[in-house]
């Protein structure tokens, strides 16, 4: 108990660090996979060949490796003014980007031919036939699997923590290395990954049911 | 049908087209006047649908030429967007958008395509639905609808942007027997008021009572073309002999 209540701010801090990670990749994570998968679908040759190289690169590289390549071969690339965090939303944005792009691109299979169809005898174009007719048809679809995907990317945002970024994971090194009761320190880590994880959870059952209604 | 070409408003020359080794559409060229109702009816597999998905560029053609309005059917794009917008289309299984209510699916085109204001466009919608006779069906979803209605309302989608022209792929093949009626009926009135219409059906009553001109294909050929009354009383092809004899005989 003690574990927790004495380094109460540093959990805090930790805890911060990974809502934060989470959060912020989370949400540069779903822009891009949405963009990602609707160069895929496009009728651009060019665009299509972009996405799927992108998807091919990011969903079979390890993320410890994208890692390593973000923060340490990036900044000598130019990018020497990116803090890690920044260099580690960047890592954790592009590989989750991956994932959602296909779950995203299953959602749009999903909706019959038919609609794009109709839409496009309308008049109207790629961009608003994706956006008007077929995304909002294929968001029932995929947020079961984007929710799996930001848990996913919640647990993944650990590494973070053997990159100089502060947040849950290192909360267990820096208490460790105190010589705390390294089973409580695991188990008040846990906990708080399951918070994060659970508050995810919540959200995408909320709008999945509220999707359900309004139809 | 002798019409000269400053009337004509959808040429189609020397079309070809094939799915894999089918040669769906063979060496085909037609031209549709303005105002001109034209019923294009086939055995199943001739080309007939293609042929009319070809118009609007749902199905690419392989050569040949399709002009509208005198304006050559554009590649992909803003332009064909632009072109397929005077196109209406109305299909067989109705592909009303699911998630919008009957009154935004003839509203969405309006304000998204036409540019429309939100007010103009919900007023026209009104009209249009209460002109096919679901005006009251105006705030449910598309799966609330029978098919009949549901077809009305894909009709009225298309009106709602002022097509030069109206496609119809099967329009009353998908539906139930005593729902083809209202939908024939809507169809018939748009004829009488003068829409050019392309209409792709196997309801030879209507081709009868509306068309100005029945084109037979089969096999991807159009094999004969003539006025309903000489093409139902004395087809010249063996062809149409021989469909006609299967389908007016039961």
């Amino acid at each position: 108990m003690n574990v927790l209540l004495d380094n109460f701010a540093l959990f805090r801090e930790g805890f911060l660090g990974t809502v934060e990670l989470t959060a912020l990749s989370g949400a540069i994570a779903l822009v891009l996979g949405v963009v990602i998968a609707a160069f895929r679908v496009s009728p651009v040759p060019p665009l299509r060949y972009f996405g799927a190289a992108w998807v091919t690169l990011l969903r079979n590289t390890p993320l410890t490796l994208l890692f390593f390549i973000a923060v340490l071969v990036l900044p000598r690339l130019g990018m020497n003014t990116w803090s890690f965090f920044q260099l580690a939303v960047l890592a954790l944005s592009c590989y989750t980007s991956a994932f959602i792009c296909e779950a995203v691109r299953s959602g749009i299979n999903t909706v019959s031919l038919g609609q794009a169809e109709a839409a496009r005898s309308l008049g109207m174009t790629f961009t608003q036939t994706l956006r008007l007719i077929i995304l909002p048809q294929a968001t029932r679809t995929v947020l079961p699997p984007i929710g799996s995907l930001l848990i996913a990317l919640a647990k993944n945002s650990a590494i973070a923590g053997g990159f100089s970024v502060f947040e849950l994971f290192s909360v267990q090194k820096t208490l460790s290395e105190q010589g705390y009761n390294i089973f409580l320190i695991f188990l008040w880590v846990a906990i708080a990954y399951l918070i994060i994880t659970f508050f995810i959870s919540a959200v995408f059952r909320f709008l999945e049911t509220r999707l359900a209604v309004a139809r | 049908m002798t019409e000269v070409s400053a009337t004509d408003l959808v040429v189609l020359k020397d079309v070809n087209k094939h799915f894999g080794a089918l040669h769906v559409l063979q060496d085909i060229d037609l031209t549709i006047a303005r105002g001109e109702v034209v019923v294009v009816i086939g055995p199943s597999g001739s080309g007939k649908s293609t042929l009319c998905r070809a118009i609007n560029r749902l199905e690419t053609i392989d050569s040949g030429h399709i002009t509208i309005d005198d304006k050559p059917l554009p590649a992909e794009g803003k332009e064909l967007a632009r072109l397929r917008a005077d196109v209406g289309m109305v299909f067989q299984s109705f592909n009303l958008f699911a998630h919008r209510t009957v009154l935004e699916n003839v509203t969405l085109g309006q304000i998204k395509v036409r540019k429309t204001d939100k007010k103009a466009a919900e007023e026209k919608a009104r009209t249009l639905l209460d002109r096919v006779g679901v005006g009251n069906q105006a705030d449910k979803y598309p799966a609330q609808l029978s098919g009949g209605q549901q077809q009305r309302v894909a009709i009225a989608r298309a009106l709602a942007m002022d097509p030069k022209v109206m496609l119809f792929d099967e329009p009353t093949s998908a539906l139930d027997p005593e729902m083809i009626n209202e939908v024939l009926e809507v169809m018939q009135q748009l004829a009488r008021d003068g829409m050019t219409m392309i209409v792709v059906t196997h309801e030879m009553g209507f081709a009868r009572s509306a068309a100005n001109r029945v084109v037979f294909m089969a096999d991807g050929r159009i094999v004969e073309q003539a006025t309903p009354d000489q093409f139902f009383s004395n087809p010249r092809s063996d062809r149409a002999k021989d469909f006609l004899s299967k389908i007016l005989h039961h």
